[in-house]
């Protein structure tokens, strides 16, 4: 599994690293970025999905 | 907050300032959702209330037709002065885009949730303080002894003001937001505020400290160092939105905890469960509505909105909508899909909700540790406030 996240549609909420703070890193400005190339380990799956469901913004999505 | 006239139909004629809807708005919304799904009213000009988290969500990413350069859900319909203080208000929450960007970043990195972590240990002791207070009695105010506390001097931190104004920082504060609809109350919150931050702008030029309105005052745009009246603003919008937002979250949270015992003892069984508790608290009991203007006429879902209308952000409604939220007028403590928007949505998400979801956190933590088994108190009454900000402000509790 791989994600992304839209720095366009961040606006800074957070939710993602408040549930999964392995996958996501933020910037000073609140804006979301994935650690690494944003590939998942297979036992972080289940909070990256929790991640996705949880932006307000839509703004992190599956890759492939 | 001062009595109003009885709502004739909550489609038509809404008010945000009724009793009944500032204890309960639940089944209001509930019911305008279903019928008709963007209230309006006349009183205090012509406001429009959206009820779905489509709507409210669609309004706040639209920012060419609903403006942000008037965000009070009560119109002041005070006198203004020919050359305010405040020319550009409480930048960035009162301004739109480009003013808006700018003083948004220059305020942000004092939130970021590095920063915010180095707040956690002043907020936890000052818990542990205010509930060491009143441990022993076995009972108190949870709301103005405790949840009204924390916040203010959290932020009084911040700006590098003394704690000790704190009494004097909440009735400014409730002034402005509370009982806005008192023109003579908010005047005086607002220039009493004003006038403070003039004081202390003044004074942090003199002798700068190592807090926001000093670093403030250092920034350079385009050469120049920033206006004073951004400074001032920017400062008065932290100290303003940092109280009783935050408060009224704590507050409302420990009326649920106090109502609610499987959740209370769900918190203190299970450390697992918090980041979601917490998001939980926040999407049930949302505090905050903000208002937009109307920039030029626009059908929106059907409404025929005028330009000059005001469109009260109703995110606690949005929060409850069951189109999103299973369950939605149900706390599930361990609710897993969540997408909230207790902190708005768009370019204005709260610029300190690192702080607030900290300050929430903490401030439960270390009562349900002091306090795990409390109720409300029989013999003594539970207080709303709403508007702008819906909160307990009187929350009689007991315990063993």
């Amino acid at each position: 599994m791989k994600i992304r996240v839209d720095q366009d549609k961040c606006q800074g909420h957070a939710r993602c690293y408040g549930l999964a703070p392995e996958l996501f890193d933020i910037d000073d400005y609140g804006t979301s970025s994935v650690v690494g190339d944003g590939t998942v380990p297979p036992e972080l799956e289940e909070r990256a999905l929790l991640a996705i469901a949880n932006c307000p913004e839509y703004a992190i999505e599956e890759v492939d | 907050m001062a009595q109003t006239q009885p709502v004739s139909s909550w489609a038509t004629d809404f008010d945000v300032l009724d009793r009944e809807y500032v204890s309960s708005p639940f089944e209001i919304w509930d019911e305008l959702r279903q019928k008709c799904p963007i209230a309006q009213t006349d009183r205090r000009g012509r406001n429009w209330l959206p009820t779905r988290y489509e709507d409210v969500t669609a309004i706040a990413h639209d920012i060419g037709h609903f403006s942000s350069l008037e965000v009070a859900v009560i119109p002041f319909e005070g006198e203004e002065p020919d050359e305010p203080v405040l020319p550009y208000g409480l930048p960035p929450i009162s301004s739109d885009p480009p003013l808006h960007t700018w003083t948004r970043r220059l305020l942000l990195p004092w939130f970021s949730h590095r920063r915010v972590a180095g707040y956690e240990e002043l907020t936890r002791n000052l818990c542990r303080r205010l509930i060491a207070g009143f441990a022993d009695a076995g009972r108190a105010d949870a709301a103005a002894g405790y949840a009204q506390q924390i916040p203010v001097r959290v932020i009084a931190h911040i700006l590098g003001v003394p704690e000790d104004l704190s009494d004097t920082f909440t009735e400014w504060v409730r002034d402005v937001l509370e009982f806005a609809d008192d023109a003579e109350r908010r005047i005086h919150g607002m220039e009493s505020l004003v006038n403070y931050f003039v004081a202390e702008v003044g004074r942090r030029k003199e002798e700068p400290g190592d807090d926001l309105i000093s670093e403030l005052l250092q920034v350079e745009m385009d050469g120049k160092p920033l206006e004073e009246s951004i400074v001032m603003g920017a400062a008065a919008l932290v100290l303003i939105a940092g109280i009783d937002t935050t408060w009224s979250a704590i507050g409302s949270s420990l009326w649920h905890l106090a109502t609610h015992p499987d959740d209370r003892r769900r918190l203190i069984e299970d450390t697992e469960v918090w980041p979601l508790a917490i998001e939980e608290l926040l999407r049930a009991y949302s505090p905050v509505t903000m208002a937009r203007i109307v920039t030029k006429d626009v059908e929106f879902a059907g409404c025929p909105m005028k330009s000059g209308d005001r469109v009260l952000m109703n995110f606690p409604a949005a929060n409850r909508d069951p189109e999103v939220f299973e369950n939605a007028d149900t706390v599930v403590i361990d609710r897993m899909h969540n997408r909230h928007v207790a902190f708005g949505s768009g370019i204005h998400r709260c610029a300190g909700s690192n702080l607030a979801r900290m300050e929430l956190r903490v401030a439960l933590e270390e009562w349900l540790s002091a306090i795990p088994d409390f109720r409300l108190a029989e013999d003594a009454e539970v207080t709303w406030a709403g508007g702008q900000v819906r909160g307990p402000r009187q929350l009689p509790v007991v315990f063993p």
